[in-house]
């Protein structure tokens, strides 16, 4: 991403603690694209990630198959302290810096839902380059449909339902007051082990 | 950096330079032969899929001058890891030029063995040194033919 500042990785990897990537990275990206896609364009649906990782990863099979299909070395990434183990990992596979701060990552991944910073101190775009904002993947405890917190907007035939376990319960508050910048926002995706949502940020959700 | 200045501020380097490119060097069918005549063999995996694509060759003229680019080659590239008894993850990683994957991999093989201490001696002994005489000759042997026509050139100080 043009304009951002990103750290270059110290030191050398350790690669003794790197596990393998996609057995078939071409055909097995795409399909991880493709279901990144659909939980896009449907918001606050489930969608179980079509491909498989080998174990053990440092993040969750959902966030490390999200990452492989979307980093390079054109996204600075930011980690939290949960989810730090995977910089090597993330540095050979994909090669993308590490970003030092979450202002200037185009992805975040949070391995820790409670220790989520504020949602206002990632990236939020531009007027001219809303999509410079950050998508954030959290990683939380469970994900379940038919209960939860109301979504509307576009993608969503009416509303539906998302529940979400292991939140903290300021986020819903910090993301209804992004929403007024909009174009500008940050996306989010929940994911939980092979599964995936998408709260982009376009839609709005009531508790 | 040229390779002797990285070799005076890292030995270990350097060393390890220096079998890769035997490695790389040597024919597919020997390191093939040499891997399916150990007794011992590891438990490995592959850190990513082996591929084949272009690399840009950054060049001097003589060693000197500015750097230029002489041209895109094909190059082969893997990432292999030790696994199960015996592994304790240590990486090997292969470049070859041309499109042979396999002959990647069994650099790459090769030289995660090379990173273990209980292969480290039996590899460099059965494996790494045969094959870098045998280059070493081949490379003397050029040498000696080239010399044998070796033409020298001089110019006479013109008396003005």
């Amino acid at each position: 991403m043009t304009g951002a500042t990103a750290t270059p990785n110290p030191g050398p990897a350790n690669f003794a603690g790197i596990a393998p990537g996609f057995a078939d990275p071409g055909r097995e990206m795409q399909a991880c694209f493709r279901a990144v896609l659909d939980a896009m364009a449907h918001p606050g649906r489930i969608v179980e990630l079509p491909c498989a990782l080998p174990a053990p990863l440092p993040l969750g099979q959902a966030a490390a198959a999200i990452a492989l299909s979307l980093c390079d070395i054109d996204t600075p990434v930011w980690l939290d302290t949960a989810a730090s183990g995977a910089a090597d990992y993330l540095a050979f596979h994909c090669g993308a810096p590490r970003a030092a701060k979450p202002t200037e990552a185009s992805f975040a991944f949070t391995g820790d839902a409670e220790k989520l910073p504020p949602l206002d101190r990632f990236a939020l775009g531009t007027g001219e380059y809303p999509e410079r904002g950050t998508t954030l993947m959290i990683e939380v405890a469970g994900l379940a449909d038919r209960s939860g917190v109301m979504l509307r907007g576009p993608g969503i035939d009416g509303e539906t339902r998302l529940a979400v376990t292991g939140l903290l319960a300021r986020f819903w508050g910090e993301r209804e007051a992004l929403a007024e910048l909009f174009p500008r926002g940050l996306d989010v995706i929940f994911t939980c082990g092979n599964t995936l949502a998408a709260l982009p940020r376009s839609t709005r959700a009531t508790l | 950096m040229s390779l002797d200045t990285a070799a005076e501020l890292c030995p270990e380097r350097s060393e390890r330079q220096h079998r890769l490119a035997v490695l790389a060097k040597a024919p597919l069918d020997q390191l093939e032969a040499a891997w399916e005549a150990l007794d011992d063999k590891p438990a490995h995996r592959l850190l990513r899929r082996s591929e084949t694509g272009l690399v840009m060759l950054r060049v001097r003229i003589g060693g000197t001058g500015p750097q230029f680019n002489l041209g895109e080659m094909t190059m082969s590239r893997a990432a292999v890891q030790l696994v199960g008894d015996g592994g304790a993850g240590e990486t090997g990683f292969g470049h070859v030029a041309g499109r042979s994957t396999r002959h990647a991999e069994l650099v790459a093989l090769f030289d995660a063995m090379l990173q273990s201490a209980r292969w480290h001696d039996v590899i460099g002994e059965t494996v790494i040194e045969p094959l870098a005489m045998e280059q070493q000759a081949v490379r003397a042997a050029e040498a000696a033919k080239v010399a044998a026509s070796r033409v020298d050139f001089f110019t006479m100080v013109r008396g003005e």
